[in-house]
């Protein structure tokens, strides 16, 4: 049999901070097996700005714009399996707390209304700037996800524990002290 | 008009739950009845009403408050003069309640679910409120109105606008008919309240339970445990000093579909508390309760007549038909419409002034229930039989069904049927025979046997049997023929448990809710095919890991439309994503190659 292929992986952060990206560099020296067990398409680390077929993205953060939707549709598209990474992706998280507000008032408050604001401030309508959504929504309500990684973030390890049995073709599991919610 | 009424007119609010308050000698575990015959004076529970109770039974206020919070049947906000909850079951919705609701509302200039303006009037759902032979039906401030129709809707309507008293309504609407269709061995003869009361002293505890056992009796309320081996348990339990041990009648008929006990307690109330004092004298029973579910309120007051009765018979109280030392009496206690209650440990909860939410078992009730005492919870059905065969002995009993499920079943049917009812049948009887004694109007679509919680069988199961040994059964069709929609109903099921789970465990109370989403996503015309495999997903999650036996079953009733009546799923998909086990623009390159062909229309794109 011929050597195995080596997975093509791709990540982004959606509506996140970037904290799961940090916990994946988090696996230290690991990074060193990890580059031999795959290669990276579209993720910050490559600086890659189209995502290519994959055979694993991860997803951080929420959909929370235009912007988001076409990215997710993307990733979608390209990879086998699609990783919804950390609270935000999962649940909406932190950027969610605006869903109880509604989006009109948000952005009068933030750009009209909020003391401090220059003469005459206006709602942007730059058309480079993607729309917000009314709500923020967690990934799997856009798109179909196969597996959830939950954590705020996740910690290094267990990002770790996950892409390993992925790579060896096991079913992901999160023993006792991997799996937080928070 | 209830006596407390009459007591509390010209009363002020303070001294009115106070009042209340000493009718139930400041007792906590009465928490339910204070809170509900506090509202009925007051019309809701105000702050300061809970502050008020909470000193009044001397516990913390949160305590009040979670009880009280978590019944449907108590407000914590003003619900107006009226408060109109129609049934929602599906059976209902098929009758045209929801319409009929809908003209209600745009009469009134209201929406369902708010309060009007002037706060005179409130319009809202409620889970089936045991109705389903007479339906579309409602409750009135919790008064059950049958067989509605426009006409009543709006003269309804009318009578609100006028702010016409609920007394000085058409007493017609509030006609609750029993449509019992057929009885049998356990209806059909008249019964002498005392004749077996009387056969069971004579016989005595010991021969009392040996000849329930000798029945082969199994509790109707579904489950099917031998009532005697729960009997004895309870016997055998041991007490402490200044214990004793309790018969509970399980009244609290929320299972969508089934209406049943609404009968046997409106006619044939002599024969269960009957049976429940036969219980009594087995297991050494000095306190009785009869749960009754709130949506039944309207019977309370002949139910007490009954009670009066009996003990001015010498059927119940103290030194019971002159026996010395045989002393047993039941209260009934009201519900406040929460489904979960009907599960034994969550009823003995409610029963104890607590939120109904079921307890983790081992210890069970049989040793451990009301107040920490051995507590046997039967169902309203089992303590009927339990009279006739104290009356008429196991022989007779068992002569009736099949070697595993002895004697009659009632059963509740509604739906599409000629003659919706409750039917006396042999254990052990077909489907099909049921429907046809009902008058089955068209084909047989499916049949929902024991509600929700039950069994989905399709038309072309109608042979199997209602008994232990095949479908077992709390007694209850639903009947759907070929004209309706079986996603509906299972979406309408999906909605029920999402809104009786009690919220205890995540599984169930996540679970349920998430559930109802994906259904409702469904419904929209949303749905792929992810979300069906999703759903059945959940149903195992659920039943594997929830608290009680809701939750276990909370996905039934979709999983099984879902195995049973795929299409009616698939239909409202907006996709069905499916990926080829082979290249489809490859198997063209013969093609091609022969033809010579190489332009669009030769290729076919991958999706």
């Amino acid at each position: 049999m011929s050597e195995p292929r080596k997975l093509r992986v791709a990540t982004t952060s959606l509506a996140g901070c970037f904290g799961c990206h940090m916990s994946l560099l988090d696996i230290d020296e690991r990074l060193f097996t990890l580059i031999e067990l795959v290669d990276f398409d579209r993720t910050p680390l490559t600086d890659i700005k189209r995502c290519g077929p994959c055979d694993l993205g991860l997803i951080e953060g929420g959909v929370c714009n235009a912007e988001n939707v076409h990215v997710l549709r993307e990733f979608r598209r390209q990879c086998k399996t699609l990783v919804a990474v950390g609270a935000c992706a999962i649940n909406g998280g932190l950027p969610a707390q605006r869903n109880h507000l509604d989006l009109r008032d948000i952005l009068e408050a933030v750009y009209e209304t909020e003391g401090g604001l220059a003469r005459g401030a206006h709602i942007p309508n730059d058309p480079e700037l993607p729309l917000p959504l009314d709500r923020v929504h967690p990934i799997h309500e856009v798109v179909k996800v196969d597996y959830f990684l939950p954590g705020c973030p996740p910690s290094g390890d267990a990002i770790w524990k996950f892409l390993t049995d992925l790579i060896a073709g096991r079913t992901p599991t999160l023993g006792h002290g991997l799996l937080h919610y928070d | 008009m209830p006596q407390n009424w009459i007591m509390l007119a010209g009363m002020d609010q303070l001294e009115a739950i106070d009042w209340v308050l000493s009718r139930h000698r400041h007792d906590g575990t009465r928490l339910m009845q204070i809170l509900r015959e506090t509202q009925e004076a007051l019309g809701w529970l105000a702050p300061e009403t809970i502050t008020r109770i909470a000193q009044g039974v001397g516990w913390p206020r949160a305590r009040v408050e979670a009880t009280a919070a978590f019944y449907s049947f108590f407000h914590l906000r003003p619900r107006g003069e009226y408060c109109l909850l129609w049934s929602d079951n599906i059976i209902d919705r098929m009758a045209g309640s929801r319409a009929l609701m809908q003209r209600l509302c745009e009469a009134l200039w209201l929406e369902p679910g708010r309060l009007s303006e002037d706060g005179l009037v409130f319009v809202h759902t409620t889970s089936d409120i045991g109705m389903g032979d007479q339906g579309p039906a409602l409750l009135v401030n919790y008064r059950a109105a049958t067989r509605m129709t426009a006409e009543r809707v709006d003269a309804m309507a009318e009578l609100i606008r006028n702010r016409v008293p609920l007394a000085d309504w058409p007493q017609e609407w509030f006609q609750v008919e029993d449509n019992l269709r057929r009885a049998g061995p356990l209806l059909g003869e008249a019964f002498t309240p005392g004749a077996a009361l009387a056969a069971a002293l004579s016989r005595g505890p010991d021969a009392q339970l040996a000849e329930i056992a000798a029945s082969n009796l199994r509790g109707r309320g579904g489950a099917g445990f031998p009532t005697a081996r729960k009997w004895q348990a309870c016997r055998d339990a041991p007490l402490a000093t200044d214990q004793t041990r309790i018969v509970v009648c399980n009244a609290d008929e929320g299972e969508p579909g089934t209406f049943k006990d609404r009968v046997l307690l409106n006619s044939h109330a002599d024969l269960v508390f009957e049976g429940m004092t036969i219980a009594a004298l087995t297991v050494g029973a000095r306190q009785g309760f009869l749960y009754l579910r709130g949506e039944y309120r309207y019977l309370l007051d002949t139910l007490e007549a009954v009670l009066q009765r009996r003990r001015d018979q010498g059927l119940l109280g103290r030194g019971i038909l002159g026996t010395p030392g045989f002393d047993f009496d039941i209260e009934i206690h009201l519900g406040a419409g929460a489904y979960v209650c009907g599960e034994e440990s969550a009823l003995i909860e409610s029963l104890e002034g607590k939120p109904g939410r079921p307890r983790l078992r081992p210890p069970f009730p049989v040793t451990h229930g009301y107040l920490g005492q051995p507590t046997v919870v039967n169902n309203v059905e089992t303590f009927a039989c339990a009279a006739r065969i104290a009356e008429k002995g196991a022989a007779w009993f068992a002569a009736t069904g099949t070697p595993q499920s002895t004697g009659s079943k009632l059963v509740s049917v509604s739906g599409d049927v000629a003659r919706p009812g409750v039917y006396e049948f042999p254990c052990g009887i077909t489907v099909a025979e049921v429907l046809d004694a009902a008058g089955v109007r068209n084909c047989v679509q499916g049949v929902q046997v024991s509600g929700p919680s039950g069994t989905t069988l399709t038309g072309e199961e109608l042979g199997r049997r209602l008994c232990f040994e095949d479908v077992p059964s709390a007694g209850a069709l639903m009947v759907f023929d070929c004209t309706r929609d079986m996603f509906e109903a299972a979406h309408n099921f999906a909605h029920f448990f999402a809104h009786e789970s009690c919220g205890f465990c995540t599984p169930c109370r996540v679970g349920t809710q998430v559930i109802a989403r994906l259904m409702d996503k469904i419904a929209a015309g949303r749905g792929s095919q992810y979300d069906l495999q999703e759903l059945s997903r959940l149903h195992q999650l659920l039943q594997g890991t929830a608290h009680c036996g809701l939750g276990h079953i909370a996905g039934n009733p979709v999983f099984a439309t879902l195995t049973k009546f795929r299409p009616a799923y698939e239909r409202r998909l907006k996709s069905l994503e499916f990926e080829p086990a082979f290249d489809l623009d490859a198997e063209l390159s013969q093609a091609r190659q022969m033809t010579g062909r190489d332009d669009a229309g030769a290729h076919l794109a991958e999706t």
